[in-house]
Parts: structure tokens; C-alpha cells; sequence
């Protein structure tokens, strides 16, 4: 069968949703375990060299970066499709709808699904403006081990003591807890990788992730701006 | 007692509908909602406007005929319950109960409260049968099922394709009532034969009806009148993968 028939099929776009979701997922845990980096108190040198370490995979960097748009192309066109498919299936609202409970899973991040995912959607561009193209600006630089390598350090700390700047990721990382909340789940429950012995667990394992994921991107504007004062550029060095 | 019941008025498919609210006395609690229902109905009648459709068969749940959203819930808020088998005790005198069709673009108003649910029937002709003469009942014994292998086929057969599911999922996805159909039999060694292709076509003329994505709610578990498991749901998309990948 061609795989265009499968992309067209309701089951094919949700294996298309939740492979690409759990993709995305992964780059997340790697994307905060790196982050996590900005806690050691040495002035930015560690994350300074994660990012210098992450600058030398070269090639293998772009086509990573390449393989995550594609990810994230194909999941917002799956999820436009599943929504879009939602509003012509359903055909004249109900004045009334409630959730009888019991097995459901229905909640606020299961119905928000399409809200949270288009604040991440305007987050992820101007995120990487922010720090990956420094806002346009050449980049500040710093001497670690004798050679000059960006410094991300300075650029997070200067922007994470503005207070637009911290509210707008704090706000914008409890958006990303509510999507992971229902997604993690929904992706294993889309790849039919479900049966009930283990439903209950894996639900629960999703609230743990999506608490840990959001959490930690969350405190480290918060860590930022109440804790660490703005460093001079070009300070994040052992020189 | 006596309720107001505030109810879907629709002439046909064409009429955009509206909300009509009509008061029912003399209501014993435990008449079943279907009997108010027909009591609302001989009031209708004397005060001379006509009757509200509505469906119902068995009324011993069944049959799966009879299927209204009261109160925002298909089948009413019980779990595991059909509307046939709701009882008038569940409400408080003198409430304002709102009954409404299931709304979905597969299941066309036909009048009033009655839609039609014929999508399903196409979709089991598009696979939900074994094509094979099975012959006579074989001896005992002879295909060897295990318990829990024959249970879970059992667990899905049980659905009697109402549509509850359909309602009251937030995509009007119909993947609750083909999931279990695909189960019965790709669990069981009569349905192996056509196995891959069933899921196909199945999975397939659901979408043609235009039934929306499952966004693993499990709402349609909860509003299921036997309980049908959305495990169901997930083997309905591995058996479909496995179909897709591997047939021509």
C-alpha cells in the first residue's frame, strides 16, 4: 500500500502524529539534560563547552537540526489535519457536553491540545531568534581552553534577567506541560503500543514527564532572574 | 414528578433545528427515560402538536436502537448503561433534562432525535465478516483458544454498534465501535484468513464516512453501554499498520 494512502487514513496520520511527537519528546529530555548545565555555579564554562561540544558535531548537527524541523513540520501538519477533520466530523455543537469520568482521559490538556500546540508553535521560532541567532546580533565570545567559542551562557543570563523575557518562557513552559501531559500517553496509545495492565501506569508515567520536562525548562528563567545577577559578556571563560 | 424537558426539534436533514422545552407530569420514578419519553409524547398528542421522534427497540439494552446525549452525556450519566436502561429516580423533580440527537457528520439527523446510523452497517460491509464457510460446529476441542484470548474477543463482540461512541467522542470518531469489530475477529482463528485486509477496508470506509481522528480522550470507554475498552482502539491501529504495511 502506498505510504500517501496510509498518511491519508485517520490511523497513518495519528502513527505519523505520535512517531514524530515521541521524536520531539526525546529532543526535549536531551534539550534539558544539556540546560541543566546553566545550574553548575563555574560562571557558564560547562554550558559554554556543551555548546562548543554541539558546534563541533558539524555535519551531524545540521542534519539533526534537519531531521527536527521535519518532525516538527509533519506533526503540526498532522495535528492541523486531525483538528481540522474534528470540526467537520462533529457537525453542530451540543448545548450541553459533559465527561461521564470513570475511564475517560478527558481533561483540560487532552481538549487544549491544539491551543497549547499553537503557543509552541509561535515559541519555537522566536526561541531559536533568541538564542540560536542571538537576536541577530554577532554573537558574544568567549576563551575557553585557549579557543573562542560563543558565549550562550551571557546570552541566557542577560535575557533571563528581563521580566518579559522570563514571563513569556515561564508561561510558555506550563503550555508545554499541559500538551505533554496528554501527548506522551496519546503517542504510545497511537502506536497501539497500549493494552489496560498497563494504561493506568503509563498515564501516570506521563504526568511525571510532563511535570519534570516543564518544570525543569520552567526554573531556569525563574533560577535566572532571582538568583544570578547579569554577567559581563565574555566573563563565562577560565582565562 | 414532573420535569421540564428541553429537546431537539429537527423537521428533517435540511432543518437547521432549535430547542423546544416541554413540561412532563405525572411521571413515576421508576419509569425508565424512554417511557417519560413516550408519556411526553401522549401530552404532545392531547395538547395536539406532534410527537418527538425518537428510537428504541429492545428497551433491555441490548439491541443498541436507542441512543440520546441527555444532559450532555450519551446515553445519560451512568456508566455502562444504555438510555433504554436509565431510569426517571436518576433525576430530581422538577429538573430541566436536555436530550439531544447524536451530533455527527456520519450520522445524519434524520427527525428530532433520530439520526441515521446507517455508516456503521457499511463499514461492516466493508469487512466486519469472515468470508470462509465455517461449515458445521466443529467438535470440541479442536481449535484451541486460550481463555484469555477467547475473553477478549468476547469483551469486544459485546458491542451492540449504538453509537454512544460516536456522540460523545469531542472528534466524533468512530474508531471505539471499529476497534472492537476488528478485534472479535482478528483475535480468534475464524477471522485470520481475511485478517489484514478486514483492518484495511474497515479502518478505510470509516474514514469515507466522515468520522473524525481519535485523540485517545477515552471518552468513548466511559460512554460505551458495555464497557468496550479503547485497548480495542489500539489493536484496531496495529492490526491496520500490519494490513497497510504488508498487503498490496
Amino acid at each position: 500500500m502506498s505510504s500517501n494512502r496510509i498518511w491519508q487514513s485517520t490511523v497513518g496520520k495519528k502513527v505519523v502524529m505520535a512517531i514524530t511527537g515521541i521524536g520531539l519528546m526525546l529532543f526535549l529530555v536531551v534539550h534539558l539534560a544539556g540546560n541543566l548545565l546553566l545550574f553548575v555555579p563555574d560562571g557558564g564554562v560547562a554550558f559554554n563547552k556543551y555548546g562548543a561540544a554541539l558546534k563541533d558535531m558539524g555535519a551531524l548537527l545540521y542534519v539533526i537540526r534537519g531531521g527536527l524541523l521535519a518532525f516538527f513540520l509533519f506533526h503540526i501538519v498532522a495535528a492541523i489535519q486531525v483538528y481540522t477533520s474534528k470540526k467537520r466530523a462533529r457537525a453542530g455543537r451540543y448545548a450541553l457536553e459533559t465527561s461521564k469520568g470513570g475511564p475517560s482521559k478527558l481533561s483540560v490538556s487532552s481538549k487544549s491540545m491544539i491551543v497549547t500546540g499553537v503557543v509552541l508553535l509561535i515559541f519555537v521560532p522566536l526561541h531559536v531568534w533568541m538564542f540560536g541567532m542571538n537576536k541577530g546580533a554577532p554573537p558574544p565570545m568567549v576563551m575557553i581552553d585557549g579557543s573562542e567559542v560563543k558565549d550562550i551562557y551571557t546570552m541566557v543570563a542577560t535575557s533571563f534577567n528581563q521580566l518579559g523575557i522570563v514571563v513569556f518562557y515561564v508561561g510558555t513552559m506550563l503550555f508545554l506541560g499541559f500538551h505533554l501531559r496528554h501527548g506522551f500517553w496519546s503517542a504510545l496509545q497511537s502506536l497501539g503500543a497500549m493494552n489496560p495492565k498497563w494504561t493506568p501506569a503509563i498515564y501516570a508515567a506521563g504526568f511525571v514527564f510532563a511535570l519534570l520536562l516543564a518544570g525543569g525548562f520552567l526554573l531556569l528563567p525563574l533560577y535566572f532572574f532571582f538568583f544570578v545577577d547579569v554577567p559581563v559578556a565574555g566573563t563565562g571563560g577560565d582565562m | 414528578m414532573k420535569v421540564q424537558v428541553k429537546v431537539w426539534r429537527q423537521k428533517n436533514a435540511d432543518d437547521p433545528g432549535r430547542f423546544e422545552t416541554y413540561p412532563v407530569e405525572g411521571i413515576i420514578p421508576e419509569m425508565s427515560f424512554l417511557e417519560m419519553l413516550d408519556l411526553m409524547n401522549e401530552q404532545l398528542l392531547k395538547r395536539g402538536e406532534s410527537p418527538v421522534e425518537f428510537d428504541s427497540d429492545c428497551r433491555e439494552g441490548i439491541c443498541g436502537t436507542c441512543g440520546l446525549v441527555i444532559n450532555g452525556m450519551a446515553h445519560g450519566p451512568k456508566c455502562a448503561c444504555t438510555t433504554c436502561e436509565l431510569r426517571m429516580r436518576d433525576y430530581q423533580d422538577g429538573e430541566t433534562i436536555t436530550v439531544e440527537p447524536f451530533r455527527a457528520q456520519g450520522f445524519p439527523v434524520i427527525k428530532d432525535l433520530v439520526v441515521d446510523r446507517s455508516a456503521f452497517d457499511r463499514i461492516i460491509s466493508a469487512g466486519g465478516y469472515t468470508s470462509v464457510n465455517t461449515g458445521s460446529a466443529p467438535d470440541a476441542n479442536v481449535l484451541l483458544i486460550p481463555k484469555d484470548t477467547a475473553e477478549k474477543a468476547m469483551d469486544a463482540a459485546v458491542c451492540i454498534g449504538c453509537g454512544a461512541c460516536v456522540a460523545a467522542c469531542p472528534n466524533a470518531s468512530a474508531s471505539l465501535f471499529v476497534g472492537a469489530k476488528i478485534s472479535q475477529f482478528s483475535l480468534l482463528p475464524q477471522g485470520e484468513a481475511e485478517r489484514k485486509r478486514r483492518a484495511v477496508r474497515m479502518v478505510e470506509q470509516m474514514d469515507r464516512e466522515g468520522f473524525g481522528n481519535c485523540s485517545n480522550h477515552a471518552e468513548c470507554e466511559a460512554a460505551c453501554p458495555k464497557s468496550i475498552s479503547i485497548e480495542n482502539i489500539a489493536r484496531m491501529r496495529r492490526e491496520y499498520m500490519k494490513g497497510a504495511l504488508t498487503e498490496a
